[in-house]
């Protein structure tokens, strides 16, 4: 490589890498990617998991790795960054929109949904804290009568 | 920070991630065992959370330690002797409202212990804190809401969670024992004195009891031994037998 690409170039191209369990949204929407700078000529992208148990937080390095290798980054770092904690606030306004559009009604700061991502109602009731990933919770609309998943809040 | 001894942190260490490991082990023995399919995928999550905190409290023991050892080689490689962990989070799951009980026994202290462990003077086990409170809160949440629609159910299920609160409350008091380890890390800020989180405990368990109209039994003895190693129950050896069992069988194998 003859000259370093931007970190904004880099931004970029980490927007295009898919959240592993729920590729409408990438890993910058996801808010995963904490810090991305040169150090030298060694590239240093630093991570934050989202639920400490999250068996995609594996996947999603992976898939860092391979899609800067791609673009012929050859010096790579991933660091993990634990504190700040991640929150869905870090969730971007792209990916919330992208989620309620997939069916997946997107975190509110009530703690619940304020309407079905498929109908739009708002007569909804939960059934159970958790759901098919750490991050979600299931529920269901009353008006549709249809079950969707809740991006938890935390 | 101040000098604190190595070895008593990594003890601390360890009954950490140890209560963590454990009782996350045993949560995941109901995957595809639950009364409904809602509960299967909600104890399997929360086992998930209590591994990925695992993950980072043995993992900063084993550097702590400072023989290269991994948060797995931790885990997967002592015998029963070298667990930290409490005697509630080894005790058999039992029925399922049992489970539910020692589950909010243990997230209601955990919730406590995580909260006071967020301002440690050890600023990676503040950042620790700081990521698996945000799920111990999570967890609380649920198990109290459990404990409260079980004890205040049918008949059946109220004698069952009476049951299970009559069985379990002797190994509560255990979480409180305060010893030497405790009071070095107290006088460093690392953690609080576990003694003094008691009265917080109380106030919180006390309240979820009794909307679940269950009654704390009588009598004062306490079941000790796990979280300074001197006797555990025989239950964690089983326990062990099952999860060890594949480093033992081929060692350092990879997945
Ligand atoms: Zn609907």
């Amino acid at each position: 490589m003859t000259e370093k690409p931007s970190v904004d170039q880099i931004r970029e191209w980490l927007d295009a890498v898919p959240d592993p369990e729920i590729p409408v949204i990438s890993l910058m929407d996801l808010g995963v990617i904490r810090d991305v700078a040169w150090e030298g000529d060694t590239l240093v992208v630093q991570v934050t998991p989202t639920y400490s148990g999250c068996p995609a937080t594996s996947v999603i390095n992976m898939d860092i790795e391979t899609a800067l290798r791609d673009r012929g980054i050859e010096k790579l770092e991933l660091r993990q960054q634990l504190s700040p904690p991640w929150t869905t606030d870090w969730l971007s306004e792209k990916g919330r929109a992208a989620l309620e559009k997939y069916g997946i009604a997107p975190p509110q700061p009530a703690g619940g949904p304020d309407r079905c991502p498929h109908c739009g109602g708002a007569d909804l009731e939960k059934l159970s804290q958790f759901g098919s990933t750490p991050c979600k919770a299931q529920w269901r609309c009353r008006d549709c009568l249809e079950p969707f998943e809740y991006f938890k809040c935390i | 920070m101040a000098e604190v001894d190595k070895d008593k942190l990594y003890q601390f260490l360890l009954r950490m991630g140890d209560n963590t490991l454990i009782l996350g082990h045993r949560v995941s023995e109901w995957c595809g065992h639950s009364p409904v399919l809602e509960e299967d995928i909600a104890l399997a999550n929360t086992a998930l959370d209590l591994i990925g905190q695992t993950q980072m409290w043995l993992g900063y023991a084993g550097e702590v330690q400072g023989e290269g050892k991994s948060a797995d080689d931790l885990a997967f490689l002592r015998d029963a002797w070298d667990f930290r962990n409490v005697l509630l989070v080894e005790l058999p799951n039992g029925d399922f409202g049992r489970t539910m009980m020692r589950q909010f026994l243990y997230d209601a202290w955990s919730s406590i212990m995580l909260g006071h462990l967020q301002k440690s003077t050890d600023e990676r086990i503040a950042a620790i804190a700081a990521k698996a409170s945000k799920e111990a809160a999570y967890h609380v949440e649920r198990s109290s809401g459990t404990v409260v629609g079980l004890g205040d159910g049918t008949e059946e299920s109220h004698n069952r969670m009476q049951a299970a609160l009559d069985y379990l409350w002797p190994y509560v008091g255990e979480m409180f024992a305060s010893d030497e380890i405790d009071l070095a890390m107290a006088a460093a800020g690392i953690a609080p004195d576990p003694a003094n989180l008691r009265d917080e405990y109380d106030a919180l368990v006390g309240r979820v009891l009794d909307e679940a109209t269950l009654a704390i039994p009588a009598g004062n003895y306490v079941h000790k031994g796990g979280r300074d190693g001197r006797m555990h129950t025989e239950h964690l050896g089983h326990l062990l037998c099952e999860m060890q069992w594949l480093q033992r069988a081929y060692p350092g194998c990879e997945w």
